[in-house]
């Protein structure tokens, strides 16, 4: 093998593995699902691929181009199960089926340039069939993380905080349904577009946000979340560059992930934004963020992710928290208003009207949230009116609020920012009771 | 592949008039023929009110039956379509066609495969 000059030992072999796992272990179980139909085959193939290499680029060395290796191998390693599994049936149709399947397989790879092209095009199929919406929005992110993502079983049920018999049970009906039901492994075509790839937006911004938002969990795999909905909707990006939203919601996504080393302290706890360390922010990715939201807004069809990207952007923006253009975001909050109506995103422009226009007309206009009773149950709406009626000096009422809060939130760093403000209100009660 | 598109739809309260039934046999109709000239027709029925079902039972051998149908449902099976399509896309796109999707919904089921299940198919069993 004219690649094969280099060794390695074992434990560069090991982490370069675990790169390349993460990397192409999606690629590779795309393309053998395309062919074969077969998740679970493709799977066991490509991690057959995998351990094979933990044993032989120690020795040989690491071939010129390792993704490709992984496919092959694994294509290699399909063929040997087929063949195993055929030994074992005797109908004649399904034996002629699975020979056909054989064949297929043999046909992988045997143009480079082709092959490169399909295996993008595969990896956008999957993504569509992983988060069809005949499957159970908790079936595809589950799906997309574990076929996709490379993520493991115990990983994710991990992170989602299931039992993992649960999420294995959810994986196994999910795929027997893309089987059984005839969900088409394919990009949709034109009149199912933009309803489908709403659907996957959506599921990708799903993994990011229960990574990036998750009050308990394990530290490292939240983190991993995030990597891989970065990576997933790049891939979905590269391959549908006509669709802003997409570019929208990659910009979203690093525009808040740059964040993420100034969002907890050294104990663990959660910063509020405007108390963050900004040297702490990641300006590679906020430069790369506003990149790719510039060119979304360039091609002139806004949408939701477009627009909490550009308000992440301005965030992201300012050097100080005195310095965010809040007359700026309290225009965008209304342009989300107008696409995607909640008490929600009316809350957030009530709190960016604080900001842009003073504390009293913001209060009036989450009073007007708080009479609906939609967001009772909602602590940030107590937390938000709380911190107006203290910045007007209205303290009972401030401390009611703050006590509402508090009895609706979990999160123990919240829990202990508004017990420290409850307490600070509770210091401002007059003196003769 | 084939599905059953089930058509569950709410029980009318009073008789439809002739106008009325008229005018959704004329839309069911159209879509008959639509699926015809796509060659997806396998068969389809509608089905007389549930006031007219009886549920049937085996008991320890013994037959037991009971008006009406086995759950109660605002919403009853009122009919269905087999038909022919490529795959579930396919399915749900002529799903959404059958009238009775604006207002009750259809539920999408694959017909039962028996060559991938590895058996013989119930029909030619029975014909040989």
């Amino acid at each position: 093998m004219p690649d094969a000059d280099t060794g390695l030992d074992p434990e560069a072999a090991h982490d370069l593995v675990d790169r390349l796992f993460r990397e192409e272990q999606g690629r590779a179980v795309a393309t053998l699902i395309r062919v074969t139909g077969d998740f679970d085959l493709a799977e066991e193939a490509v991690q057959d691929a995998f351990i094979s290499a933990l044993e032989t680029w120690p020795d040989r060395g690491v071939p010129s181009n390792p993704g490709a290796w992984i496919t092959t191998t694994a294509r290699n390693r399909a063929i040997d199960r087929l063949r195993r599994r055929r030994r074992l049936v005797d109908k004649t149709e399904q034996l002629a089926r699975e020979t056909a399947l054989e064949a297929e397989l043999r046909a992988i790879g045997s143009d480079a340039s082709e092959a490169t092209m399909l295996v993008a095009d595969d990896r956008l199929r999957l993504i569509f069939t992983c988060c069809h919406p005949a499957l159970a929005m908790d079936a595809r992110v589950a799906l997309t993380l574990r076929t996709l993502g490379g993520l493991t079983t115990p990983e994710i049920a991990r992170a989602f905080l299931v039992p993992e018999p649960t999420l294995a049970q959810r994986l196994v009906r999910a795929k027997r349904k893309i089987r059984d039901a005839g969900i088409p492994y394919r990009v949709p075509p034109a009149e199912l577009l933009p309803e489908r790839l709403a659907g996957v937006l959506h599921v990708l911004y799903l993994v990011f946000n229960e990574g990036y938002a998750a009050s308990s969990g394990d530290a490292l795999i939240r983190r991993e979340l995030c990597a891989e909905a970065i990576r997933l909707t790049r891939v979905v990006v590269e391959l549908l560059p006509d669709e802003p939203e997409a570019r929208g919601l990659l910009a979203l996504m690093l525009l808040h992930d740059a964040r993420r080393d100034a969002r907890v302290d050294e104990a663990g706890r959660i910063v509020l934004l405007d108390d963050q360390d900004r040297g702490r922010w990641d300006q590679d990715r906020i430069a790369e963020g506003r990149t790719m939201i510039e060119a979304a807004l360039r091609q002139q069809r806004p949408g939701p992710y477009q627009v909490q990207a550009a308000i992440a952007a301005l965030h992201d923006e300012a050097v100080t928290a005195a310095d965010t253009d809040w007359v700026q975001i309290a225009v965008l909050y209304r342009t989300l208003l107008g696409m995607t109506p909640s008490p929600v995103v009316e809350l957030n422009l009530a709190a960016a009207v604080a900001m842009a226009d003073g504390p009293a007309i913001g209060l009036a206009m989450m009073d007007g949230i708080a009479a609906t009773g939609e967001l009772e149950a909602y602590p940030y709406l107590h937390a938000a009116r709380a911190d107006l009626l203290r910045r007007l000096e209205r303290w009972s009422e401030a401390e009611t609020a703050y006590r509402r809060a508090l009895a609706l939130t979990t999160n123990g760093a919240e829990r202990d920012f508004l017990q420290g403000r409850l307490e600070e209100m509770e210091g401002r009660r007059p003196a003769a009771n | 592949m084939q599905y059953a598109l089930l058509i569950y739809t709410p029980e009318p309260e009073s008789q439809p008039s002739p106008e009325e039934l008229g005018a959704q046999m004329e839309e069911y109709n159209a879509f008959t023929d639509h699926l015809r000239a796509k060659g997806a027709m396998k068969a389809g029925e509608a089905l007389d009110s549930v006031a007219t079902a009886t549920t049937v039972r085996v008991v320890d051998g013994k037959t037991i039956t009971t008006d009406g149908p086995f759950a109660e449902t605002k919403e009853t099976l009122g009919g269905f379509y087999l038909v022919e399509a490529a795959d579930l896309d396919e399915a749900i796109a002529y799903a959404a066609m059958i009238p009775g999707a604006r207002y009750g919904c259809i539920e999408v089921r694959p017909v039962w495969d028996y060559v991938i299940q590895g058996l013989e198919p119930a029909g030619a069993a029975a014909g040989n």
